[in-house]
């Protein structure tokens, strides 16, 4: 049981880590990637788009939690 | 070629900070509590990376690769950003720097803390060296595996990764002490971007996407995410100056 619950806890940290909407952030943007690309839309901006906003929106929580 | 030395360059760099890591964590125990225990636990938990390795490779033949690189490449695209969110917020002063050399006297001081059994085995220095050498392990045979099985070129990341643990290693031996003079967090910034930026390529890929100027729009979104990382940490540093102006923390 032990090992279990740190070989989950590896994998959270490893695709989570301290900030779960970043991760809830980019499966979404996955998803609509994949789901244009579906429809015919090749949507190749949309995944560097997301992650440049995201990453902007991390930061800006982290700093002002600081502040 | 050129995505051959991009790939050699970012499994080196990635493999050599988790190698950086376990070296400070073998070294504080090492020193302090003994040699013998401590490398048997490096032995066995080398050992165990061998098996998974073993295990992992042949299975990610099986996986269809456009399903291969959405899983791997949403993967390091999470782990990506993560050490590109906090290299940032690093930089920038927002966060402590990650100091190998106080890592290294905390792990010292603990070990030299813990209580020793009266048997030869040191379970304290095995356990402890086991432990950071499989985890930091773990994280570079992802790496290896994932940039390897992506690319169809195991063999060119096992190399990289096998040079940056033979480099560490053979710097951390000839300093004998910690690996304080490697600039982690300028490392750490700059896989954190190569990280990010294959992992917007191949799940892009994976989901279907076709990416303009093919395998030459990696050298696209490195640059784009640079330019979105360079503006964030400017910017943070002008905000945390304004807050706290140089001396006020005195």
């Amino acid at each position: 049981m032990r090992y279990l619950r740190s070989f989950l806890a590896f994998w959270w940290n490893f695709i989570v880590g301290d900030d779960w909407r970043v991760a809830v952030g980019l499966a979404v943007a996955l998803g609509l990637t994949a789901l244009l690309a579906h429809h015919g839309v090749n949507a190749w901006w949309l995944l560097p788009a997301a992650v440049a906003v995201l990453l902007w929106d991390a930061i800006r929580r982290e700093a002002r939690g600081v502040d | 070629m050129r995505s051959d030395l991009l790939l050699f360059a970012t499994t080196f760099l990635a493999s050599a900070v988790e190698a950086v890591e376990a070296l400070t964590i073998v070294l504080a125990v090492g020193v302090v509590r003994g040699w013998r225990s401590t490398l048997v636990g490096v032995g066995a938990a080398t050992l165990v990376l061998a098996g998974i390795v073993a295990v992992l490779g042949p299975a990610l033949r099986l996986i269809p690769i456009g399903t291969l690189r959405f899983v791997v490449g949403a993967l390091l695209l999470a782990f990506g950003l993560q050490w590109l969110r906090k290299a940032i917020l690093r930089s920038s002063g927002y966060k402590p720097l990650h100091d190998e050399a106080s890592a290294f006297r905390r792990e010292r001081e603990q070990a030299g803390a813990a209580a020793r059994g009266s048997s030869r085995m040191d379970w304290y220095s095995f356990t402890v060296a086991f432990k950071g050498v499989l985890l930091e392990g773990l994280e570079v045979v992802f790496i290896v595996v994932t940039f390897g099985a992506t690319q169809g070129r195991i063999g060119l990341a096992a190399a990289a990764a096998a040079a940056a643990v033979v480099v560490v290693v053979g710097v951390g031996v000839f300093v004998r002490g910690p690996l304080e003079r490697v600039p982690e967090n300028t490392i750490k910034y700059a896989v954190g971007l190569l990280l990010t930026s294959f992992g917007i390529f191949w799940s892009g890929e994976g989901a279907g996407v076709v990416w303009p100027g093919s395998d030459l729009a990696i050298l696209g979104i490195v640059a784009f995410l640079g330019l979105v990382s360079f503006a964030l940490t400017r910017r943070l540093r002008r905000q945390r100056l304004a807050v706290r102006p140089l001396g006020a923390e005195a």
